[in-house]
């Protein structure tokens, strides 16, 4: 594994002899690597009563190993109670090509901010 | 040494047994935890890389607490900085198992298993010892310990039911180890009074834990159980390995360097 590190820098570090079946073996080794050990996302729930909250991510085998290794990396200073994982291949994101036709709609709709009410006293604390 | 010996014997055969009880338990957590926390910064993975101090901290911190305790049972002065960096060789009680060296990942976690399949029942019984400090700190050690079992064991299933290369270092560390284990179990005069007090369980009465916990975890692993013609025993008389002598140089360097250091 190591020699083939060395041989990776020693590539990238000069294109012209970079042979096209280390390349491939490179990305074969990338990607036993990520089937063998995927990447999760971590989510950690505070205290109780609060949502769950991203913090980060990491390489695990399969769930069991991925929430031990949550427990390891993300609670070590009594960050939380709970922790949720997520493989990272089944997280669904918006594109952010599509940024402004998914948010920029919303920005002059001040309407549908709930500041146009007077709440009354008895109300208290919202 | 010798003024704490004596002080030993003035305080009561009673004493004198819990203290040498509590510094074989000490040197135990210590040196294993020594042996882990040399992982730090090598480890495989990132993950990895702080699950294992994390271990190694959890059992520091054990040992912390029981030299703190022979240290003030003792009352010769001594303090647990004294016990921890300040003995020679021959006077370190822990089991040969804990000194081993962590050769491979699959070493590394096998005797963490090995270990932690022990002091789990250990520290259970231990909760209801007649010694109020011990149930103090069995508390504490075995919520620790349960994650080690838990931990460790994983990583044992994953390596010896794993890859050709993986399954093939774990059944080698069951080789090499297995004939250290029956060491944790031992008994000598002094765990015997502890025994007889209340304060311990004897050693074969956690026989049938220990068991279960290593055969449900080995044959998910497909792990054969190996012959072992002679068990290795001799670091509860203070004989060790030839590995414990550059340990200790390593664990003792800074006290023996700089005597006194703080920081």
């Amino acid at each position: 594994m190591s020699a083939e590190n060395k041989g990776r820098e020693v590539n990238s570090q000069n294109p012209e002899s970079t042979d096209p079946e280390s390349t491939d073996r490179e990305s074969a080794d990338r990607e036993s690597t990520e089937s063998l050990m995927p990447l999760w996302e971590v989510f950690i729930r505070p205290r109780s009563g609060l949502n769950h909250k991203h913090v980060g991510s990491l390489h695990a085998p399969d769930e069991v190993m991925a929430v031990q290794a949550a427990r390891d990396v993300y609670t070590r200073r009594e960050e939380g109670n709970s922790i949720w994982v997520v493989k990272a291949t089944h997280i669904v994101a918006s594109d952010p090509d599509r940024a402004a036709e998914n948010f920029e709609p919303a920005a002059d709709k001040i309407y549908r901010h709930p500041s146009f009410y007077d709440i009354p006293d008895e109300v208290g604390h919202m | 040494m010798a003024a704490a010996s004596q002080s030993a014997n003035l305080a009561g055969s009673a004493d004198a047994a819990l203290i040498a009880t509590l510094i074989q338990l000490a040197d135990d957590h210590l040196i294993l935890g020594h042996r882990v926390s040399e992982w730090c910064g090598h480890a495989p993975m990132l993950e990895e890389d702080l699950s294992l101090p994390n271990m190694a901290l959890d059992l520091i911190g054990q040992a912390r607490h029981l030299y703190a305790y022979a240290a003030e049972k003792e009352g010769s002065g001594r303090t647990e900085d004294d016990l921890a960096y300040l003995r020679p060789d021959r006077q370190y009680r822990n089991c040969l198992l804990v000194e081993r060296p962590n050769t491979d990942f699959a070493h590394t976690m096998l005797r963490q298993l090995y270990f932690a399949a022990f002091m789990h029942p250990f520290w259970r019984e231990a909760v209801n010892s007649t010694d109020d400090t011990l149930a103090a700190i069995a508390g504490k050690a075995i919520k620790e310990i349960s994650y080690h079992i838990r931990h460790a064991g994983e990583w044992v299933v994953r390596l010896g039911d794993g890859t050709a290369e993986s399954a093939a270092r774990m059944q080698a560390a069951v080789e090499s180890l297995h004939c250290y284990t029956d060491e944790l179990f031992s008994c000598d005069d002094n765990r015997r009074a502890c025994v007889q007090a209340g304060v311990v369980a004897d050693g074969e009465a956690l026989r049938a834990d220990w068991d279960e916990t290593i055969n449900a975890v080995f044959a998910k692993a497909n792990i054969v159980l190996p012959e072992v013609p002679f068990h290795q025993y001799g670091g509860r008389q203070g004989q060790h390995t030839e590995d414990f002598g550059f340990l200790l140089a390593e664990l003792q360097y800074m006290q023996r360097a700089y005597p006194g250091a703080a920081w």
